[in-house]
Parts: C-alpha cells; structure tokens; sequence
C-alpha cells in the first residue's frame, strides 16, 4: 500500500515540477549552473571509470579468446558493442545515481529541513519547479554527451591496453570496431541515457523534497535515492532493451 | 488585517487547533504566544498556507486565502514576508542575492533598481556593506537581520516571524525586536509573532493572543496579560524566576 501511495505522490510531484515556470530567465540561469554542477562536475570520475573499464572488457575479452578460430579483430568488436550497448549508458548511469542523486537528495533534503523550501513558498514560488526542473533539463540535455565521452574513452582505454600487451594489433582492433557497426546502437544508448537521466534526477528530488526530520533523515533520504534510482535503471533498462532491440 | 474565523485542524486522532478564531490587526505587532505543542506553529503554517485547514477561514483584508486557488494564493503571498525561526537564507546565494531573488522573480525591475532595493533593505537593518558573504558567514542575529531584510524587500504587508529571538543573546534578541517593532510601524504592516519569549511580550507586544490547548485562550494588550488572573497564563508568564520576582517587585 506504501508503495502505491509513493507513487501517487511521485507522479503528483512531476505535475507540479512540468508546471508553468514563473520567471524563464531564473530558470534558464538555474539550468546552466546545473549543467555545471551535475554535468560537468561528473566529467571527471566518468572519464577515469571508461578508460579502466574499457580497459578490463578488452583484456578480458583477449584472455577468453583460446580458439585459433576466432579473429583478433573480435577484441575490438566486442568491446566497442559491449561499451555503446551496456557499459557506458548503464554502468555509468548507475554510477552517476550514486553521485548525482545522492547530492540531489541531500542538497534538497537539507533546504526542506532548514525551511528553505518553506521560504520559497511563502515567497510564492513553486519549490518543485523551481528546484527540480533545471536539474531535470540539464541531466536530460548533459547525460547523452557524458555517455558520448565515456564510450570514446573506454574504447580508447580497451585500445592502448590490448594493443600495448600485443594482444591484437592496431589494424586487427579498429577493424574490429567497424564491424557490423549498426548506428541504432548509438540511438538505443542514447534514448537509455535520457531515461536514466530522468529517472536519477526525478527519483532523487523525491527522496529529497519529501524530508522530514534533521540531519539523519536527510542521509536516510540519500541513501534511498541511490538505492531507489538504481533499482529503477536496472528495471527501466530491461523494459527498455525489450522495446528497442527485441 | 488577517480575521482568523473558527479554524480547525487534526492529524489523525490528534485535534491541534479547535475552531481557533482571531484578529490581527495592521500597524500591530500582534502576539502568539503559548507553550510548546499548544498549536502555534500549526496555526501559522495555516495561515499562511503551508498546511491546509480542515475547516474554517482565514482572511488577509477580506480576501478568503482558504477558498482560493493556487495563482490567487501566489499574489497574496508576494504580499507576505516571513522570518523563520532558523532564518532559512539560500545558503548557496550571498546576502545580496538572498534579497534580490523576490525581486528577480517577481518583478520586472533591473539589475541596478534590484541592488539599489537590497542595499537600502541591507542599511535598515543595519548591515551595510554585507552584501557579498554567504550566510554560513553570518553570526545568528545577522542571519536574522538578513532574513528581516529579505522579507521586507517586497514591501510586504504582512510579516510573520517564528520565534524570532530562538538562539540569540538577550542584547541582539532586543535589538530583532526592536527591529521587526519599528519596519511594522514604518511600513504599516499586520505583523504576527511567534514567540516564547516573555521580554518580547514586555518590549513589543501590541495584541497578544494566548493560545492553550489549540484555543484561543485570552487575547488583550501586553498591559493586561500583566494583571490578568487566568491560572494557565499566569504558569506561563510566571514560570521563572525571573518573571515571579518581577511580579512581587511590580505589585
């Protein structure tokens, strides 16, 4: 019944957030600063994640390979299709769920518990809106071109590692990378990121606007973010797979 | 004026506010005083909208706030300024912004007519040259002051203030007193006080409505709550020692 109602006050807390902005300019001056902060700001641990995980998919996939059989040029191919397809939109959503969403909720969780959402609406403005829109523009706007740097980043890490360890020559891996190349794979990748961009952005506000308490139910608030925004991913990735690619 | 008419209040069993009915009047510094848990904090949040009543009225010049809809709601609240009892300043925004964001969103003033409105708000309350630090590098009172500015920046008409003085010595809880006393009179403003304190009932009390129980117990001037016989309020005004000495010393 609880999780019923959490929804009914989830969806209800959307409405407000897609209402009416009161002041465009406010908004749009919000939304860059959010670009920076949960955009920019994540640049950093997304380009150190692709570069080793891409370079762990290729050593691994170079160290299965024992039949004579399979082309080198599988190294590559296997680890451009296993970035664009599942790495880099999944793993690094899920990774950004726990950076992004956990500084949501506690950046809003603290305003609700020190009455700064209060002062908002006393003020007559609509906290929901005000607070959340931007962040869900400048997640849904910035996430793709994350997932864009991480995947030209992991295939480079996947790159230098095999190619370093003379598992597979230059020419084998970037052939590998051309084959079979289907550009819907990039369109899936990007449709999956703005979902989860939603859905880490969205999830987290919830967590966060819903406070109550002090310090230690702004934590609990966190913590429930990441959990919640992951579990959604993880189940808005399956629905979303069998949609796109089945 | 805000005409608070039989308002009502639960959360679940629980019966905070009782067809509570009371006057505020402009150009007053109007007092709500009580113990903790009485309903004061309820019966402000319904005032001003945070939390709905489950029955009742609650009127700011003859306009039903209670049986409005949320953009009607919005223009009365651009008509109110509030102090929170923990200041509430944006703390990712300077003292200037703090002033400025009321006037950024809901008026179409420029950028030089906004400073010229935060720096004038900043010299009333005594803070000039503040404008660029961020709360967390405000003492307490300067927060409040802040706060007393921000809310005044709009020209509100009416001010509600929790617990104004909650936290701060006794010299800088006179000094907000003073303060939220002199904007009313300037401004002519309905002012509402929440408070516990004693010395903000002596220093600025024009109406003081006692609130007991979620009712409103007994209303009058700070110069009848001195002589008043009612018991539950003379356990409140008189529950230190401080207060009972005075008492003897006055009588």
């Amino acid at each position: 019944m609880s999780y019923i109602t959490s929804i009914g006050k989830y969806v209800g807390m959307m409405r407000e957030v897609f209402s009416k902005p009161e002041r465009f300019k406010v908004y749009y001056t919000r939304t860059i600063a959010e670009i920076n902060s949960i955009g920019i700001n994540s640049a950093g641990i997304v380009a150190i994640l692709s570069v080793f995980m891409g370079a762990v998919i290729a050593l691994q996939t170079a160290s299965n390979m024992d039949s004579p059989l399979l082309p080198k040029y599988t190294i590559g191919y296997i680890t451009r299709s296993s970035t664009i397809l599942e790495f880099s939109p999944t793993i690094i959503s899920l990774i950004l769920a726990g950076k992004v969403g956990s500084n949501i909720a506690s950046e809003i969780g603290t305003m609700k518990v020190t009455e700064q959402i209060d002062a908002l609406e006393i003020m007559g403005v609509n906290s929901l809106s005000f607070l959340v829109l931007p962040k869900i523009i400048a997640a849904v706007f910035f996430f793709p071109f994350l997932i864009i740097f991480s995947m030209g980043l992991s295939i480079l890490g996947g790159y230098y590692s095999v190619t370093s360890a003379g598992l597979a020559s230059h020419e084998e891996f970037v052939f590998g990378l051309r084959a079979f190349f289907k550009s819907s794979d990039i369109v899936y990748a990007l449709v999956k990121t703005c979902v989860f961009a939603f859905i880490i952005v969205s999830v987290s506000s919830y967590f966060g606007y819903y406070t109550k308490g002090g310090a230690l139910d702004v934590g609990t608030s966190s913590t429930q973010a990441v959990v919640w925004s992951s579990i959604v991913i993880l189940m808005a990735n399956f629905v979303l797979t069998q949609l796109i690619l089945m | 004026m805000i005409e608070v008419k039989n308002i009502n209040k639960s959360f679940g069993e629980n019966h905070v506010l009782h067809d509570f009915s009371a006057q505020f009047e402009a150009g007053k510094v109007n007092l709500i005083i009580g113990q903790s848990g009485q309903g004061k904090s309820v019966l402000t949040k319904c005032i001003v909208g945070l939390m709905e009543v489950d029955s009742g009225s609650v009127l700011y010049d003859d306009r039903d706030f209670s049986k409005m809809n949320r953009k009607e709601r919005k223009e009365i609240r651009t008509e109110i300024g509030m102090l929170f009892q923990g200041s509430a300043l944006f703390d990712s925004m300077t003292v200037e912004e703090n002033i400025m964001f009321p006037l950024k969103m809901f008026t179409k003033m420029s950028k030089k007519e906004m400073l010229d409105r935060a720096n004038s708000c900043l010299e009333r309350v005594d803070l000039s040259g503040r404008n660029k630090l961020l709360p967390a590098e405000l003492s307490g009172g300067m927060m409040k002051r802040v706060a007393i500015a921000r809310a005044i920046s709009m020209n509100p008409k009416y001010l509600f203030c929790d617990e104004p003085n909650s936290g701060l010595d006794p010299s800088t809880s006179l000094l907000i007193d003073s303060l939220i006393q002199e904007i009313t009179y300037e401004y002519n403003m309905t002012t509402v006080v929440i408070t516990h304190d004693m010395n903000s009932v002596i220093e600025i009390g024009d109406h003081i409505v006692f609130i007991y129980n979620g009712r409103n117990w007994w209303q009058g001037t700070k110069e009848e709550i001195i002589k008043t016989e009612n018991q539950e309020i003379i356990d409140f005004v008189y529950a230190s020692k401080f207060m009972k000495t005075l008492k003897g010393k006055l009588a």
